[in-house]
């Protein structure tokens, strides 16, 4: 049974100038031990989805699904209570920011035995003995007196430690680590990315990793989803995904990677991701799309099959029919 | 060989902070003897992790801070209390995040003119609406964007607006403190793109900040590596990406993600964070990370050395 199965998952946000689709029928299905990336550009409904997967979101968001299921729990009927059970125990999420996503006010120790104690009823000793444990796992030097400092009094990169040292403390089977290396500098980068993918190895948990770096990406996940504008535009294995985009948008975000450059001018996508006011008619990507017709503005596009990435596009790329001809 | 329109020599930065009454104050040695020389229509990458001195090279260069030693000459003229006025037309800057860098109260006509109202108070206002509407076309946007506010522009447009009024006093020099680090992917192009076409038609040279070594190795022609101050690799991009000379340097390329799940890569894996600048390590400032570091590295500091390519290591490869 899969762990994780999202089914048509839609946020809308309330805003003062009326409804805004942040995300548009979301799918994903996560088996226990995969690694998943969700890439796409700011403003694709990444964030967004698994926010509303974890009920993080406030309330000027409606949240609609045909399915919300995780490890046997309907999420959508789910009581506050069940809830609050399921989430920072056996669904645990790393933030972007660990500057700003721990509480300056009290010690890093007293953060994480908060989830210990919550969650597993640990008495006093154990939890200081996992917390301990935590922190060696995840590399924190001198993990005794750093149980004691408080976010200020330390980096980014170990507070993004301490972040992934939280979000692992209850063992849980789906870890979703959104931007977690974004703030930190490239050879941090490598430390966390590597520290990930050895605990994902060794508690067999499954990952979501929401980056919009396509390096980090080819080099960590084994599935990626690519999102625009609050919808999947295509699913691959990361290998195909890379050799034989269907879907333009993925083949045009992959050509204009600088290291893909071959003379000095990169290929560009014109034009910037829609926003509330300028959604159009047919095919998202349209307007930007380098092979679209009037059928594209027209008329959205349908999910395609597996073997063609499940890609919402009506003139998918690299098609068998393309490679005989 | 054309003259170098920048010359910079030991450039150094150092700030004091506020110690207590008694005792030595604590100094951040934040940049300490940069050496480049720059030409015209050329790029020059300074890459390195968060609080290895770029961005304060970036603002000794455009004369936002006076250097606390060394010298910088710049197009022929040295940089000193009365000749920086007059030079910083010549050296512009782009800063990282077009968002917080355009005054969100002024019209994009504004915010082109201001440089020619302070610079060139003799140009009539018909004329400098002129240069501000051709600037307009020349970094790609329209001309009926003149009237409009910052915050009517996505992020890569603003980032064009920022490029177009560094460029309004026809600088010859144009810092770029991490320019397309804030964009978009997709955007990300559309800018390197502009950069490109503005330097081969103007001729401009780059001082190119960034910590994105893909995007370096796309558009650099010569790199200096830098770690906790000091740089610790010279080299033309060629070199540089191919032997890298400086573990540091094979540290951080092994350390970037290259988006080919293909391909095959060994990881140099550092251990250990970037000390603080206000406690440099003894000797060689990487040896506590250096896999390669023995006695002398912990004990005596190693210059660059005269090579073609130098590196600053007393075991480079």
């Amino acid at each position: 049974m899969a762990l994780l199965e999202i089914r048509n998952l839609s946020v809308d946000f309330e805003t003062t100038s009326g409804r805004f689709r942040a995300v548009d029928g979301f799918d994903l299905t996560m088996e226990p031990g995969g690694i998943t990336a969700v890439v796409g550009e700011s403003g694709s409904g990444k964030s967004v989805s698994f926010l509303a997967l974890m009920g993080l979101l406030p309330w000027t968001a409606t949240v609609t699904a045909d399915r919300l299921m995780f490890d046997g729990t309907d999420l959508r009927q789910a009581s506050r209570a069940q809830r609050r059970r399921i989430i920072g125990k056996d669904m645990s999420m790393i933030f972007q920011e660990p500057m700003s996503s721990l509480n300056p006010c009290f010690t890093v120790g007293f953060q994480i035995k908060e989830a210990l104690r919550q969650h597993l009823g640990l008495d006093r000793k154990a939890r200081q003995a996992r917390a301990v444990e935590l922190f060696e796992q995840v590399g924190i030097p001198a993990p005794e007196q750093r149980l004691k400092a408080f976010p200020h009094q330390l980096s980014g990169g170990m507070n993004q430690r301490v972040m992934i040292a939280m979000a692992i403390a209850c063992k849980p089977k789906l870890l979703i680590a959104d931007e977690p290396t974004t703030a930190l500098d490239v050879t941090i980068q490598a430390q966390i990315l590597e520290l990930l993918t050895s605990l994902q190895g060794e508690t067999g948990m499954a990952l979501v990793l929401i980056t919009h770096d396509m390096g980090v990406v080819a080099e960590t996940a084994e599935q990626v989803s690519v999102q625009y504008a609050g919808q999947k535009v295509e699913q691959q294995e990361v290998r195909a995904l890379f050799a034989t985009p269907h879907h333009p948008y993925t083949a045009a975000l992959l050509q204009a990677l600088p290291e893909r450059a071959t003379s000095k001018h990169l290929p560009t996508i014109p034009g910037v991701v829609p926003g509330q006011f300028d959604r159009p008619a047919g095919c998202l990507f349209s307007p930007r799309c380098a092979y679209a017709d009037d059928r594209c503005r027209a008329v959205p596009p349908p999910v395609l099959g597996p073997d063609l990435g499940l890609a919402r596009c009506h003139y998918p790329l690299n098609t068998q029919a393309e490679e005989q001809a | 060989m054309t003259r170098p329109v920048v010359i910079a020599d030991r450039l150094t930065r150092h700030y004091e902070l506020g110690g207590g009454l008694f005792g030595d104050k604590p100094v951040v040695r934040a940049l300490s003897e940069a050496s480049f020389r720059l030409e015209p229509g050329k790029t020059l990458a300074v890459v390195g992790e968060s609080g290895c001195g770029k961005s304060t090279l970036a603002r000794v260069v455009t004369m936002i801070e006076p250097p606390s030693a060394g010298t910088l000459v710049l197009d022929g003229v040295e940089a000193g209390p009365d000749t920086m006025a007059e030079l910083r037309q010549t050296v512009q800057i782009v800063f990282q995040d077009p968002y917080g860098s355009l005054n969100p109260r002024q019209r994009i006509g504004q915010i082109l003119e201001e440089p020619l109202k302070i610079n060139r108070p003799a140009m009539s206002a018909a004329d400098r609406q002129e240069a501000a509407r051709r600037m307009l076309s020349q970094v790609g946007l329209r001309p009926e964007h003149y009237d409009r506010y910052p915050h009517m522009f996505s992020g890569g447009q603003r980032q064009r607006i920022a490029v177009g009024r560094a460029l309004m006093l026809e600088p010859k020099v144009l810092v770029l403190d991490e320019p397309v680090s804030a964009l978009d992917l997709s955007i990300q192009s559309q800018i390197l793109n502009l950069l490109v076409d503005l330097q081969e038609r103007l001729g401009l040279a780059y001082l190119f900040i960034s910590h994105d070594l893909s995007v370096v190795k796309h558009i650099a022609d010569d790199i200096i590596v830098m770690y906790l101050g000091r740089p610790v690799e010279v080299g033309t991009k060629e070199a540089v990406f191919a032997h890298p000379r400086h573990p540091y340097t094979k540290a951080l390329l092994s350390a970037t993600p290259m988006a080919d799940p293909f391909a095959q890569k060994e990881r140099i894996r550092l251990t250990g964070e970037l000390p603080s600048p206000l406690k440099i390590p003894q000797g060689c400032p990487f040896s506590p990370r250096c896999w390669k570091a023995q006695d002398k590295c912990r004990a005596e500091r190693p210059e660059l050395d005269d090579s073609a390519h130098p590196a600053a290591c007393f075991f480079p490869e």
